[in-house]
């Protein structure tokens, strides 16, 4: 065996280019005679359009074209497709790509303007007139499915758009042996995805030659393939989706969006191809956003806080459109219950429409609010019991030799959810250890007499990874020497050439710079899934190590011929295969691929197939559960309602890690999202659907000055569910941070009774709950 | 028609004379007109810091800047950053080694910023580095890869 890669700490492949400004994203991509496309955007929450008129901006010299939806044409006259059917969906309701007669968000796209320039698109942007008839607007999702509120689109008769239910265990009979039960309501609000980079595509149409090509910054180019060949009426495989360097996605670029259909479609119609890129205000105004769920939950518990039954309702905010199925909700019960053995749960949830941007998952999708509100209620019992928060954990967590752990929940796809390895407790322990926890109550003591008020808080996290059904890879060793790797996967900042080249480049016996990684190109790999839900890792890994090892094997066994030699006695090093013990003796990988790439009237030895090439789509055989602990340290200053992260400390298992460099990256920036949901990340609209946060400086994203620094330790409990026991890692660092955040703020205010109802925790917040404290300790 | 400007500028020590409208940014100049589309434009309101670019070596963002106002100025951009032959800069070394970057999209505004600030600040400590950074946006490292690459950087500089 050559150089072990899978495990070391090697610097990304990626870099280079990405460090001297020469990466390729949607936008720095020109084609000849490219033209340039602005949207107008609905700027109310809900109203019937009466007429557009467009003549002013069509008359505006440089504008060669302004479409609305009749502008398209009959042929494309019909709502997107719903990307993910589900039998609970009792009202499905899709957009048009160019609304038709009713908008139901501020942002929904009306009609697009193509031009010389971007911005005399966007000039005449402004000078096209639409008739509205303002309709009542429905926001609060709270009060959306009481009676008479308005309703979202003007042929529905509820907001409802279904519900769900997870279910399993005898609730009744634990709540009725329960020696305790305990109540919490609480308010969950995610914001958006705010990839430095916006979305953006570009379309060209070739009917002669390339058929359609759509260069998009997406987490699923093969989706967005299907799904706009579906649209069209056309053969997939005459579209072409290709997602370049993408800057970031982080979920909301893992859809399909009404620009998708609409800038392919006027290229083919101006038989030019056309840029759209998103500017920040549509991308707080049109991407897809998490928001508000509301969670009213009952745990019954012993009286030595032996959790026995959770049970109660969620309403969760959908927005104006169903884009996205229900992934979001499901992944928000499927974490239910925890990294705790809870043997009867009973959570149902109201999926609620309001015209607000349509809602899709955000890093980690419902898994951050399931796990918070299990964690909520883990502290909810340490609090009314005065049991430690750390040992009600201990008192319920999955143990080791439970496992394989079937929790009772179901995944998404119907398959049952069962934790297949890890050591919750253990990691609890290392976490502890880590954030100098024991000493924390001398830190507080020490801090107070000053008159400062510190305050720490523990969650603990499963996450279900590394979803199926595949995510494949071939791998040919190539005349030159040189080993081409083609994937589906997408990557908008992972790492995936790195990680992919390590597993090839160890297996094979070439050095990863010998790789030629190529990704997220329909045209070059016959098919892919999508990059989401922490999946990449847990799925291309495996297929990358079996196409790898079919690639050697296959080299092996020519070289033995050639070499006449045993296959037992050769070796793969540095491209090179050698007979052991007969330095002389050896043939390049790059010789070996031409004797299986002849010249013709040659032969392909006797007994192999041509090229030295396979293809595997090898995955996981279930979902890898990660795991992990975290302890975040805070200030707070109750005169202000400033909360100051000191320390946040990170135990995390997610099995071997392929590179630790990046599993540390994933982990450090995820955690660093979820302080923002914590502390800052709101995104507002007014009681009439106005947007009111659509800058950086009305909605807060964390930054370098207010974030501390992470510390990360590691345990490494291989699953059993793939070939190298990985779990995915990118959303771990996300899942638990809230739920740390808001214990520790409530440890640190003890002193005042806070309990936090809402997250992002923001100082008026918090004002307001400290001078209620204060004034009901006064009484 | 469109108000124009014939514009002369320095950018990585060459000079480009192109006509520029007065409304565009230098951000968009440098990406559209010129063609070098290392300097990103994040958020086109100045907060994000992605299209920071240094003029007469001084960070200034791109997007809040009209290329007519660069006129007869010398512009660095990520593309002008790395030593004259070619080799990478401690800095942008140091990202590479440290995982200073995921996605890359805010990483030219970090190295311009850095670059400026490290030079200015060689024994800045982390408290200043954060500080120096809080007006440049990354979504995906959480910062402390590129923190820690800014701390290896300045003593690299400062040994070199």
């Amino acid at each position: 065996m050559g150089v072990r890669y899978i495990g070391a700490e090697v610097q990304r492949m990626e870099d280079p280019r990405l460090i001297t400004g020469h990466g390729r994203y949607v936008d720095d991509i020109t084609l000849e005679g490219m033209l340039h496309a602005a949207f107008l955007r609905a700027s109310h929450a809900h109203a019937k359009i009466r007429a557009i008129d467009t003549s002013r901006a069509a008359a505006l010299p440089g504008v060669h074209r302004v479409f609305t939806h009749v502008d398209l044409g009959p042929q494309y006259s019909h709502r997107m497709n719903q990307l993910y059917p589900a039998p609970v969906i009792e009202q499905d309701r899709t957009q048009y790509p160019l609304a038709k007669d009713e908008v139901c968000y501020v942002g929904e796209a009306v009609a697009v303007v193509v031009a010389d320039s971007r911005a005399i698109a966007e000039d005449a942007v402004a000078l096209i007139d639409v008739d509205y008839e303002v309709l009542p607007a429905v926001v609060n999702v709270m009060t959306a499915l009481d009676d008479g509120a308005p309703l979202a689109h003007a042929d529905m008769n509820s907001n409802l758009m279904g519900r769900m239910r997870s279910q399993f265990g005898d609730i009744e009979d634990a709540f009725a042996k329960a020696d305790h039960v305990f109540s919490a309501a609480f308010m969950q609000h995610r914001g958006g995805c705010h990839s430095m980079e916006t979305r953006g595509c570009i379309g060209r149409d070739d009917p002669w030659g390339d058929g359609l090509t759509l260069w998009t910054s997406a987490q699923s180019p093969y989706l967005i393939r299907r799904a706009l060949g579906k649209w069209l009426d056309e053969p997939e495989e005459r579209v072409r989706v290709i997602a370049p360097d993408v800057g970031g996605g982080f979920g909301p670029k893992a859809g399909f969006y009404p620009e998708e259909i609409v800038i392919p479609l006027v290229a083919r119609f101006m038989e030019r191809p056309v840029k759209w890129i998103e500017d920040r205000r549509e991308h707080f105004m049109s991407t897809t956003t998490q928001r508000d769920q509301h969670w009213d939950l009952e745990v019954a518990c012993t009286s030595e806080g032996k959790i026995l039954g959770l049970r109660g309702k969620i309403t969760h905010e959908n927005g104006a459109f169903v884009p996205y199925g229900i992934l979001l909700p499901n992944s928000s019960l499927t974490p239910l219950p925890g990294a705790y053995s809870i043997p009867a749960i009973d959570v149902g949830v109201d999926i609620v429409f309001t015209n607000t941007v349509p809602n899709s998952p955000v890093r980690g999708a419902g898994r951050p609010n399931g796990i918070y509100a299990v964690e909520r209620m883990i502290q909810t019992v340490s609090r009314e019991l005065g049991i430690a928060p750390d040992e009600v954990r201990r008192r319920n967590y999955v143990r080791p030799d439970q496992m394989p752990y079937e929790t009772g929940a179901t995944l998404r796809g119907g398959v049952p959810c069962v934790y297949d390895s890890g050591n919750y407790e253990a990691l609890l322990d290392k976490v502890l250890e880590l954030a100098d926890y024991n000493d924390f109550p001398a830190r507080q003591a020490a801090a107070r007499a000053e008159g400062r008020y510190l305050g720490i808080g523990i969650s603990s996290c499963i996450e279900d990874t590394g979803m199926g059904p595949y995510e494949g890879t071939t791998v040919r060793v190539e005349a030159s020497g040189k080993v081409a790797v083609r994937t589906g996967a997408a990557s908008q900042g992972q790492g995936h050439h790195t990680m992919i080249a390590m597993i090839v480049a160890e297996q094979v016996g070439v050095s990863p710079e010998d790789i030629l990684f190529e990704s997220a190109d329909t045209a070059k790999f016959s098919h892919g899934v999508g990059t989401i839900g922490s999946r990449v890792a847990a799925n291309v890994g495996p297929s990358a190590f079996d196409a790898a090892t079919q690639v050697r094997e296959k080299a092996l066994k020519l070289a033995a011929e050639v070499l006449e030699a045993s296959e037992a006695d050769l070796d793969i090093e540095d491209g090179v295969v050698r007979v052991n013990g007969a330095p002389d003796l050896s043939i390049t990988l790059g010789e070996l691929a031409v004797q299986l790439s002849p010249p013709s009237a040659m032969r392909v030895p006797a007994g192999f197939d041509p090229l030295l090439e396979a293809t595997s789509f090898d995955g996981s055989s279930g979902s890898p559960i990660a795991c992990g602990s975290n302890v975040a340290e805070v200030e707070v200053d109750p005169a202000t309602g400033e909360v100051r992260v000191l320390r946040y400390s990170v135990a995390h298992d997610c099995g071997v890690m392929i590179n630790p460099i990046v599993v540390k990256g994933q982990i450090e920036g995820g955690v660093v999202h979820g302080i923002g949901n914590a502390l800052f990340e709101r995104m507002i609209y007014d009681d009439q659907g106005q947007p009111l946060t659509t800058n950086y400086g009305e909605y807060l994203l964390p930054l370098a000055s207010e974030m501390p620094r992470i510390d990360i330790t590691h345990m490494e409990t291989p699953s059993p569910l793939n070939s190298l026991g990985v779990k995915g890692a990118g959303e771990g660092g996300t899942i638990p941070a809230a739920a740390a955040v808001v214990a520790a703020i409530e440890n640190a205010l003890e002193d005042f009774g806070v309990e936090i109802d809402y997250y992002p925790v923001d100082p008026q917040y918090l004002t307001e709950l400290i001078d209620k404290g204060a004034a009901e300790a006064a009484e | 028609m469109a108000d124009t400007r014939d514009i002369t500028l320095t950018v990585n020590g060459e000079s480009h004379t192109a006509t520029a409208e007065t409304r565009t940014s230098l951000g968009d100049f440098l990406r559209h007109t010129i063609g070098l589309t290392g300097t990103h434009m994040g958020c086109e309101h100045g907060v994000c810091g992605a299209c920071t670019v240094l003029l007469d070596g001084e960070a200034v963002r791109s997007c809040l800047m009209l290329a007519v106002q660069a006129n007869g100025h010398e512009v660095t951009t990520i593309e002008g950053l790395a030593n004259a032959d070619g080799t990478l800069s401690p800095l942008q070394e140091a990202f590479w080694e440290h995982h200073g970057l995921q996605c890359g999209f805010c990483t030219p505004g970090m190295l311009t910023s850095l670059t400026a600030f490290l030079r200015d600040h060689p024994d800045a400590d982390e408290k200043e580095i954060r500080e120096a950074i809080s007006g440049n946006i990354c979504r995906c490292t959480g910062y402390q890869g590129i923190v820690n690459a800014a701390l290896d950087a300045a003593k690299t500089m400062q040994e070199g």
